[in-house]
């Protein structure tokens, strides 16, 4: 991970990995939701509303994932001073934010048919909603510290605190039983969802994780352009 | 209830969320690239 602390080093590994990272995640999209939505078979209960699963799911771990990589970004930028890590940070915020609004928007839709309301203050979607809330305390507080010139230490502070979420979004739906279903999938046990269901999801999965790698490069190479060109100009005007 | 205003619904905002990201963050790094370079430029 230090070999890539040169901004110069990692802008030559992001530079090609940015159009692949758009490339594949296109292509696995395409796939996954061609085929989620005219190959798969209805659900015998919920009918064709189940289709919402193949993006939902994919938003609620990706969603969870970006806060997870703003946790270990503020690890490696409070332990290691790693020059890269608060910028590392400020671009996933946007990504994670986007698929957590996703997920409660879809979750919401799918609730409807399903559970006849668009809301409920169950453990899941509350849990779910503060880590939303997080992600825009995030980006208010990293964009201050940032143009205050501060070294982004309190953001890492923050980003740190509010992992403690992330296990309680996980655990909810076993903690509080109420509206939300429980685990569906496990690294561990398997999938309680048909296989003839199931096979599109990994697919739109790595398409949309595909998607957000790529936008959160594009949001680091913005920002070192950003820093770039910040240092020309106070050098320049040094001069 | 008909399942596919639901299902459009879904699939329809999150494509929308997902290419404002991907465009938003793309029209970011081209900006701020073409500002690096043409101060890099600059005598």
């Amino acid at each position: 991970m230090h070999g890539y602390a040169n901004p110069a080093r990692f802008l030559k590994l992001a530079r090609p990995a940015t159009g692949w990272f758009l490339g594949l995640g296109l292509a696995l999209l395409f796939a996954g939701v061609i085929g989620g939505l005219f190959v798969t078979p209805p659900d015998y209960l919920q009918g064709e509303t189940v289709l919402i699963l193949y993006v939902h799911v994919p938003a609620a771990w990706l969603g969870m994932g970006g806060w997870a990589g703003i946790a270990a970004a503020s690890l490696a930028q409070i332990v290691w001073r790693h020059p890269l890590a608060a910028v590392a940070g400020r671009a996933l915020a946007p990504a994670g934010a986007t698929f957590a609004a996703i997920c409660l928007a879809t979750g919401s839709i799918w609730g409807r048919p399903t559970w006849g309301t668009w809301w409920e203050w169950d453990g899941r979607l509350t849990s779910m909603l503060i880590l939303f809330f997080l992600y825009l305390g995030y980006i208010a507080l990293a964009s201050a510290e940032r143009e205050r010139g501060g070294d982004g230490r309190m953001a890492a502070l923050f980003g740190l605190v509010g992992a403690v979420n992330l296990p309680i979004i996980h655990y909810s739906v076993l903690w509080w039983r109420t509206l939300h279903q429980g685990q569906s999938i496990s690294v561990t046990g398997g999938s309680s969802i048909a296989p003839e269901l199931l096979w599109p999801l990994p697919l739109t999965l790595l398409g949309f994780s595909f998607l957000f790698g790529a936008a959160v490069l594009m949001r680091m190479r913005a920002e070192l352009a950003i820093a770039k060109a910040e240092a020309r100009l106070r050098r320049s005007a040094s001069e | 209830m008909t399942p596919w205003p639901f299902v459009i619904a879904a699939y329809a905002a999150t494509f929308a969320s997902t290419a404002g990201l991907v465009l938003w963050a793309w029209r970011s790094m081209r900006s701020a690239e073409a500002l690096a370079d043409s101060l890099k430029r600059r005598p």
